[in-house]
């Protein structure tokens, strides 16, 4: 009884309540330089679109006429898309959430570590991550080699389940992470309070925790369920067969099988409304939870302090971490055997894939503060849909819009950087723009008082406070430009490679054991350009 | 700013190339690499014909004739290496293609008429697996058994579309039941080559639909022996890898001279170290060693390309709808 007056006493102090919204920027540099980069990017995906429809219709006018015109095929591809997407994103949100409050909540040696390592399988290339995932849960692998030990019948990976839980393995990482930025961003002084006032931790839960999944987890939920929507190869090896055929396939079939352009074209746009429409949803359930700020005192869980609670933590870490790094380990032992027979034309390629990444990194980067700062529905939303543009329909329009002016090949780095920046610009922006939106709710009045703007206020303001989630972002862009296959395979000439392109013709080639050791330079390159990056964003920050 | 100094030299090496003709060779990735032929490919060639040669390269052989429809007749290709008899139907259609001239004495299991594409190597499509694991002699038995086996999409991939005509051949309108009594057998479908012999080499399948030449990479690369090629009773399905020039090309005479070239000794002596696959013509020396061990098919199969062409959808949507229930 007296638990609860508490906790109703303690729901009228708290400043949830009492929300103050920031406004949106409306004039000024910062305003302009989010919608000039928002527009920037409509451009960059319209224009290939608009290449391939505009190459379709001069090449067979006819053909255009059947622009919507979806067969039984398409539409068993269109429910199996959206529905392991969906279950995908879910999944990998829900089973995020208490590996977060574990991480959010503990303190123990090695949890930095933990956390940075949480990025990897989100980081490797397609088919080393289904490689690595196999040799654990596959025929042969270590749960199957357990199973039978225990005179258990073996599981069988191949199916929706195991699409699932591959883009479980890659997203969940991902999903952690946004997650716990979330927990951070509870100031220390409301779990004080809550402590003060006796708050039990389901109270503690609804009063704050609950608050900040409700702005966090949408967010969370759409990234992963943008990037399974064009997900292909890891649907189609562990769905078993044509019955998990996704629309991205129907895109490649098009080019590859049919030569039909309109197709191509059409399924891709189908794949733009589908992340659109999710984004609109999305950014409208998912508003801000606006705690308040605090003084940035290191956070102490009083709540969190009792046996089962940590247990349950313990267990929610040991279970994650086992889940992500044993698959880890496997590549990494496999690796090591072909690392001897490395080709000296690794190295060349090595090379291009790291100038490739830091200029990725820079660009993205910058449109995606300049995109967060603006704090806008449509242009975040604008920033949510290169996730939804199939890379193969990108590199093509790409392709046909260089054409006319110069020799693909010779445009294959910089081609590389733009489509890479693209692809990485709404991670990035699903990083920044929370903690941007919440430095202005939380500091944006005393700094209009102060007449800091302009520069001077996103030097003395903005990224200080930013620069966790900027090293986090920056990290990510770089470990997925280091790692992305993407749009080099169409342009680049035999001299041009990048390292995941090299790795896949190590394969096409019987070399295996090369192209496993090329994995694990690539899974070492990536994760330490995340490393540096993100340890130079947490150095700023207890976190 | 590096960018900048590589189109400066592009531009020296373009204004460098007004003397020597530069030949353009699209072809498919491994081809390119250090491990295919194409190393020896351009230098035996450069040897004699005072030219440059350069590769492009794309993934694989349908992604190659995909990107030289879009280029169209603004194509820098000279010459295309590398599309297969699955292909050529569709590559005949574009009209992107000039007649070879080329003339050889072809080792091909079969007669070779086409006057505008030139083979230069080919193969049998066969299940691989180990040794001493299951080894049925037919689709049926395979069917019957519970061997698992892992196949490519014919979607995304050369081999898979050669599965697809080689059921199609073997058992025309029956090949949708075959296709059910396989589904079972099916483990996964992966969207290539690579992918598929990566899972079999791990252990995920007995079988993998690759060629009967690859169990001679693990035994002259790699010294083991344990890998086989299956000859089925039905048949098997053959691919032969072609080559054919650009009717917009700007060197049509070195176009021709490089398509003789690839018939030739130097080229045809390398292919079955390099590409793994049998020779279009057999060089001086024979086969290599090794070469004499590979299970040999008693019926080559192959659809006319215009009864492939003509078969290719109505197949793909029988498979579809057969393994996708």
């Amino acid at each position: 009884m007296h638990a609860t007056r508490g906790e109703t006493q303690a729901a009228d102090q708290f400043p949830a309540r009492r929300r103050w919204t920031a406004p949106a920027p409306t004039h000024g540099p910062g305003a302009l330089a989010g919608r000039l980069a928002a527009g920037a990017v409509c451009l960059a995906l319209v224009l290939p679109l608009a290449a391939i429809l505009w190459r379709a219709a001069t090449e067979n006018p006819a053909s255009v006429m059947g622009l919507f015109r979806l067969g039984p095929a398409d539409l068993a591809a269109l429910r199996f898309t959206l529905w392991q997407a969906l279950l995908s994103a879910l999944i990998s949100t829900l089973l995020a959430v208490p590996v977060a409050r574990a991480l959010a909540r503990r303190r123990f040696p090695g949890r930095g570590f933990v956390i940075t390592l949480m990025g990897a399988p989100f980081l490797l290339p397609v088919i080393v991550a289904v490689l690595a995932l196999l040799a654990v849960f596959g025929r042969g692998g270590l749960v199957n080699e357990g199973l039978t030990a225990l005179g258990l019948p073996a599981i069988r990976i191949y199916g929706l389940h195991g699409v699932v839980l591959a883009h479980v393995f890659f997203n969940l990482p991902l999903a952690v992470r946004l997650i716990l930025q979330g927990w951070q961003a509870i100031p220390a002084e409301r779990f004080r309070l809550a402590a003060q006032l006796g708050l039990r931790p389901a109270g503690v839960f609804r009063l704050l925790e609950a608050p900040m999944l409700r702005a966090t987890l949408p967010g969370t939920a759409l990234v992963i369920f943008a990037i399974c929507l064009s997900s292909f190869a890891v649907a189609l090896t562990l769905g078993g067969g044509p019955a998990a055929t996704t629309v991205e396939l129907a895109i490649y079939q098009s080019f590859r099988f049919d030569f039909d352009l309109t197709r191509a074209a059409m399924l891709a746009l189908i794949q733009l409304a589908l992340v659109a429409g999710a984004a609109l949803v999305s950014l409208r359930i998912g508003r801000p939870a606006g705690f308040g700020s605090g003084l940035d005192r290191p956070v102490t869980r009083w709540d969190a302090d009792s046996l089962p609670l940590r247990l349950i933590d313990g267990a929610a870490i040991a279970l994650a971490a086992a889940f992500l790094l044993v698959p880890l380990a496997v590549i990494v032992l496999n690796g090591i055997g072909g690392l001897t027979r490395l080709p000296a034309s690794l190295w060349p390629a090595t090379l291009n894939s790291l100038e490739v990444s830091l200029a990725a990194t820079a660009t993205t980067m910058a449109l995606a503060l300049a995109m967060a700062l603006a704090r806008r529905t449509w242009v975040e939303t604008a920033g949510l849909l290169p996730l939804a543009v199939s890379g193969l329909v990108l590199g093509t329009g790409l392709f046909l819009l260089v054409l006319p002016f110069a020799a693909p090949a010779t445009l294959a780095l910089p081609v590389t950087v733009l489509v890479n920046t693209l692809m990485a610009l709404p991670f990035a922006l699903r990083i920044l723009a929370p903690v941007a939106a919440r430095i202005e709710a939380e500091h944006g009045r005393l700094a209009d008082h102060l007449g800091l703007t302009g520069l001077a206020r996103l030097r003395l303001l903005t990224l200080p406070r930013l620069r966790p989630a900027l090293g986090f972002a920056a990290g990510l862009t770089a470990a997925l430009a280091m790692g992305d296959l993407g749009v080099i395979a169409l342009f680049a000439d035999p001299q041009q490679a990048t390292l995941p392109l090299q790795m896949h013709r190590l394969m096409g080639a019987y070399q295996m054991q090369a192209a496993q050791g090329a994995a694990l330079v690539l899974l070492a390159l990536s994760f330490g350009l995340f490393w540096i990056f993100d340890r130079w964003g947490r150095a700023g920050a207890e976190a | 700013m590096r960018h900048l100094a590589i189109a400066a030299g592009l531009l020296m090496a373009t204004q460098a190339a007004a003397q020597t003709p530069e030949l353009t060779v699209y072809t498919y990735d491994s081809l390119a690499t250090e491990w295919g032929p194409g190393p020896v490919i351009e230098a035996e060639f450069e040897k004699t014909c005072g030219c440059d040669v350069t590769f492009v390269t794309a993934g694989d052989g349908a992604a190659l004739l995909s990107r030289l429809r879009l280029e169209g007749a603004r194509t820098e290709a000279d010459v295309v290496l590398g599309l297969d008899t699955a292909l050529m139907g569709a590559a005949a259609e574009s009209g992107l293609f000039a007649p070879s001239g080329v003339t050889a004495e072809y080792s091909l299991p079969i007669d070779w008429t086409d006057e505008t594409f030139v083979p230069f190597d080919w193969g049998y499509f066969a299940f691989v697996g180990l040794a001493d694991g299951p080894r049925p002699t037919s689709f049926r038995a395979l069917a019957d058994s519970d061997a698992s086996i892992v196949i490519e999409d014919p979607r995304s991939s050369t081999p898979g579309l050669g599965l697809l005509l080689w059921v199609k051949q073997a058992y025309g309108d029956e090949a949708p039941a075959i296709w059910e009594a396989l589904a079972d057998n099916i483990v996964t479908v992966t969207p290539g080559w690579s992918e598929a012999y990566g899972l079999f080499l791990e252990g995920e399948a007995d079988l993998v639909l690759s060629y009967t030449t690859s169990p001679a990479y693990h035994l002259i690369a790699e010294d083991d022996a344990g890998k086989t090629a299956l000859a089925f009773d039905e048949g098997n399905y053959m691919q032969v890898e072609v080559a054919a020039r650009l009717a917009s090309s700007d060197q049509p005479e070195l176009a021709q001279q490089f398509l003789q070239f690839l018939t030739g000794e130097a080229v045809q002596s390398a292919i079955p170290t390099t590409n793994w696959m049998y020779p279009a013509v057999i060089p001086d020396a024979g086969l290599p060693e090794g070469y004499e061990t590979l299970t040999v098919p008693t019926t080559p199969l192959l659809l006319p390309v215009a009864e492939a062409q003509a078969a290719r959808d109505a197949a793909l949507e029988e498979w579809r709808a057969a393994l996708a229930k």
